[in-house]
């Protein structure tokens, strides 16, 4: 057994673990690791989920609410995605709210790509509908939509900036999309 | 590319982000139990497939998730209205404009079939 310690046991390898790519116009990198969760509460719950969390939840579509690297988002009328930078425990965090909920803990279900720069609308564009123009999806818009055949989630963090949270096993495609779509964004 | 308004995000989206769901308007009957087959079947396998203004499901699957009823003319492949899901049928008269452009379809240029 004594052989066993210090060893290398399982370790966790995160998808797009160290990846870079993308143009001049638009660069892509992996996000860091996140705790994340899939939130879903009646109206009623929302102030007093508000309250665990200290974000209050947005209630319009496409809407969220950031603070200290946490963030609220509006997936559906009563489903929300919370994303914590920080690495915080967020399944105890909305377990003190003492109001009926469903949370899911899927930090590791989703990872992120960080598309930057003055391309980067055109980069998602290449696989997106959505009209990503400053008027229509300001910052802090987000919204659930497909890039190409996968699901994603997407938040504008700043004008120039988005994150693209996808699922980890649609993230190769997901990240070679965008690689591709980000290329042709300088052009 | 259509463009579909969902009710629930309150914006028109690409049809990507949607998926179709069947015929709306469908009461599941309460004394299933005491139904014959050929009632049942009725109920659960035929359905209309009309040709023109039809009621239907829809689903905005890669956006709020919500299923929301549209009524959608099969020819055109025009939607008329969306509306939440719960709610009764609309009146389309009040909808559609009084002199409706005649849609360029086979069967309205070319051919006899009617």
């Amino acid at each position: 057994m004594a052989d066993l310690i210090g060893a290398d046991l399982a370790t966790r390898t995160p998808p797009l673990a160290g990846f870079h790519g993308g143009s001049g116009a638009a660069s892509l990198s992996a996000a860091t690791p996140a705790t994340r969760l899939s939130l879903r509460a009646k109206p009623d719950a929302v102030s007093a989920l508000s309250l665990a969390l200290g974000l209050s939840l947005p209630t319009r579509s496409k809407t969220s609410a950031s603070g200290h690297g946490r963030h609220a988002l509006w997936l559906g009328p009563d489903e929300w995605l919370v994303i914590d930078e920080n690495g915080a425990d967020l399944t105890t965090a909305v377990a003190s709210s003492g109001v009926l909920h469903s949370a899911t803990d899927i930090s590791h279900r989703n990872t992120a790509v960080i598309v930057k720069g003055r391309g980067a609308e055109v980069a998602i564009n290449g696989g997106c509908p959505q009209d990503l123009s400053l008027a229509v999806f300001p910052v802090g818009a987000c919204s659930r939509t497909v890039l190409g055949k996968a699901e994603i989630v997407l938040l504008r963090t700043a004008e120039d900036t988005f994150r693209v949270e996808c699922w980890r096993s649609f993230a190769p495609y997901v990240s070679g999309l965008l690689n591709e779509a980000a290329e042709d964004a300088g052009n | 590319m259509l463009l579909i308004y969902c009710p629930y995000c309150e914006e028109e989206r690409s049809e990507l982000e949607f998926r179709q769901a069947g015929d709306a308007h469908i009461a599941r009957p309460t004394n299933m139990t005491e139904m014959t087959d050929e009632e049942f079947e009725a109920f659960f396998f035929l359905r209309d497939n009309v040709k023109g203004l039809t009621y239907e499901r829809w689903r905005h699957l890669n956006g709020c998730g919500r299923f929301f009823n549209a009524a959608r003319d099969t020819v055109s492949d025009k939607f008329v209205t969306t509306y939440k899901a719960g709610l009764p049928k609309p009146d389309i008269s009040t909808l559609r404009p009084a002199t409706e452009a005649i849609v360029e379809t086979y069967e309205a240029t070319e051919s006899d079939a009617k």
